[in-house]
């Protein structure tokens, strides 16, 4: 049962994160360059249409959820098993996602790169 | 990728790092919080290297969605990846602890990881043309949003 619960929680957090970076990344791409808007309209208007995207708002209400799902695993399991476990798997999750939601060209170098990452993540907390 | 965009990736990278280790080092100076006093939580940030932990949380948040503006969330997250090496490394030298051998070959993945994906095009080019080495600098390449 325990472990149901870490696992849950270690999915949720995985889940929530992944959909919480993807948002974000999709409200800054819709932004824009940010230096070069600054250049061009200074730091208010840049605040202003980061603050005024949707996708970046619901984006840090998923990174709090994710935040909050985090405190929630490591309640039920010791954080070197929570912390890399979520951190690698989310790697995974987050190549996956922006293959599918954001249309990113996720070609083998990126596939590699994220399984490398987060076989890494994994090891480090041996 | 300009000298500038590596600057805000090795922002990303050195204040998530730095951020985490000064939370880290301050929540350890005040303690346990029981779920029973959970306000206590509140009064955390009047411990200085909470305060300064948060700060640098605050200046990696900037950077990541800076980075997030003109680069794949793909490229972003492996390429500042390192911070996870930098958090060893600061384990090993400053706070003497011992890194086993699977550690070290997890810092070496990371870092491989790291190199692969800073080899190849930061920003994916819409629509569906493919991008190869050298490929030009995004501007004025966003034909979706």
């Amino acid at each position: 049962m325990k472990h149901a619960y870490t696992w849950g929680a270690i999915l949720a957090v995985v889940l929530t994160s992944t959909t919480g970076d993807v948002l974000l990344s999709r409200a800054m791409k819709r932004v824009g360059d940010v230096g070069e808007l600054w250049r061009r309209a200074g730091l208010l208007t840049v605040a202003g249409r980061i603050l005024r995207s949707p996708s970046f708002l619901l984006g840090i209400f998923m990174m709090a959820l994710a935040f909050y799902s985090l405190l929630f695993a490591l309640s039920w399991a010791d954080v070197s098993l929570v912390a890399p476990a979520s951190a690698s798997l989310t790697f995974v999750a987050n190549a996956i996602a922006a293959k599918i939601f954001l249309h990113e060209h996720v070609d083998h170098r990126r596939w590699i790169a994220a399984l490398l990452v987060a076989g890494g993540v994994a090891l480090l907390a041996v | 990728m300009t000298f500038r965009k590596y600057l805000v990736l090795a922002g990303v990278t050195l204040f998530a790092a730095i951020g985490d280790s000064l939370l880290a080092h301050g929540m350890q100076q005040v303690g346990n919080i029981s779920l029973h006093r959970l306000p206590d939580i509140v009064l955390t940030i009047l411990n200085p290297w909470v305060a300064l932990g948060i700060l640098f949380l605050l200046g990696f948040f900037a950077a990541y969605m800076t980075a997030l503006s003109w680069a794949d969330l793909t490229y972003v997250l492996p390429a500042t990846s390192l911070g996870y090496v930098l958090l060893a490394l600061i384990a090993r030298f400053l706070l003497h602890e011992q890194v086993s051998t699977a550690r070290w070959l997890g810092i070496g993945l990371i870092s491989a990881g790291v190199g692969f994906v800073t080899q190849g095009p930061a920003l994916t080019h819409h629509p569906h043309e493919d991008t190869g080495e050298g490929a030009p600098e995004p501007v004025g390449s966003r034909t979706e949003s």
